[in-house]
């Protein structure tokens, strides 16, 4: 009976070290927020290679200019930002088969079967004075008509959308679907 | 009742355990380090991304290098002037730069995991397309193909 129980460590100040080591943390990290556009760039032509090997017949292709006041020029007609998904759109599905519109190649995929593949390529083009935002938002709206057409192909066949579908059916729908944005060899838009 | 009103009732109320505070720190600590990340390199160059809707995440963060363009902070205005420039990892550097530091991250990655190297463009909005396309044309040279345009998501 002589000897009492120990008494309990004063455990109060070990909330005090840990508010310590959050405010260390706290300072030293940031938030990870790290969204944007994920692109891939067309490989350096190989300088013995003839140019004639890159031959997009007239049809399969609109130009998206924007010129150094961000004034944008798609097709052969200047139109303000809003209207550029709905071309794109357009031009990328061709409802009417319109002999100026990009031409369709029946093709068959894997665990879909035959689809036709637009063969449509968006080649944009910028000035050296264009500045990053207008350059941002155009791509973004070239994204944006792709995803809407995917997602109106996924809802037809699959009866869901484009991101709920299972990997499989995404990699499907991508390949009836293609992302063709091509970024140009940088020259000057405007003319001086 | 008769567990609560007994005779002891009028004893004095114990004190508040102070023990399990600590826990709900531990638990905000971990909660901040898994949701963010260290910052690796100190921003020398102002940075405000433009927005986009139709954004992505960034995947393997731990694979992808990072090139900054932007005005030059404050402090740094003296000796750089207001024009755009690129920083990597800790310094102001020029476009010819840029083949060395692709070199650089590229043989500090696995074998297996250089196919899938990407570069984060980290541009401001103000900033003009005529550096950015130098630096995509840079990359373009040294066959770093995947790029990322960072932007912030528009609500």
């Amino acid at each position: 009976m002589g000897k009492k129980k120990t008494p309990a460590i004063n455990s109060s100040s070990t909330a005090d070290i840990a508010f310590l080591l959050l405010c260390y943390f706290l300072m030293t990290t940031t938030m990870g927020s790290q969204n944007g556009l994920s692109r891939r760039l067309p490989p350096m032509p190989d300088p013995n290679q003839k140019l004639e090997d890159q031959k997009v017949n007239r049809r399969n292709i609109i130009v998206v200019k924007i010129n150094s006041a961000d004034r944008l020029l798609a097709g052969s007609e200047p139109m303000d930002i809003s209207q550029l998904k709905d071309k794109v759109k357009e031009f990328l599905t061709n409802p009417l088969d319109d002999p100026n519109l990009p031409e369709k190649t029946m093709t068959d995929i894997e665990g879909f079967g035959q689809y036709p593949v637009s063969k449509g390529v968006i080649s944009l083009q910028n000035d050296r004075g264009t500045s990053y935002q207008a350059y941002i938002a155009v791509q973004n709206e070239l994204v944006k008509a792709v995803n809407e057409i995917r997602d109106d192909f996924a809802l037809k066949n699959y009866g869901k959308p484009f991101l709920t579908l299972n990997e499989e059916q995404q990699e499907i729908t991508k390949k009836a679907i293609p992302q063709n944005i091509s970024e140009a060899e940088p020259k000057d838009v405007t003319k001086k | 009742m008769s567990k609560f009103g007994g005779s002891n009732n009028k004893k004095e109320v114990p004190a508040l355990s102070s023990g399990s505070l600590s826990d709900i720190v531990f638990m905000l600590l971990f909660f901040f380090m898994v949701t963010t990340q260290l910052r690796e390199t100190e921003n020398k160059v102002i940075v405000k991304m433009p927005q986009a809707s139709e954004v992505v995440k960034l995947e393997r963060k731990d694979l992808s290098s990072y090139i900054n363009i932007g005005t030059p902070t404050r402090t740094y205005q003296a000796q750089y002037g207001t024009d755009a420039r690129i920083q990597l990892n800790d310094s102001f550097k020029t476009v010819n730069d840029i083949r060395d530091f692709i070199a650089a991250e590229r043989e500090s990655m696995s074998e297996a995991d250089r196919g899938l190297m990407t570069t984060v463009i980290r541009a401001d909005e103000d900033t003009r397309m005529g550096i950015i396309t130098d630096v995509k044309q840079e990359l373009r040279r040294c066959s770093a193909l995947k790029i990322f345009y960072m932007a912030r998501k528009a609500e």
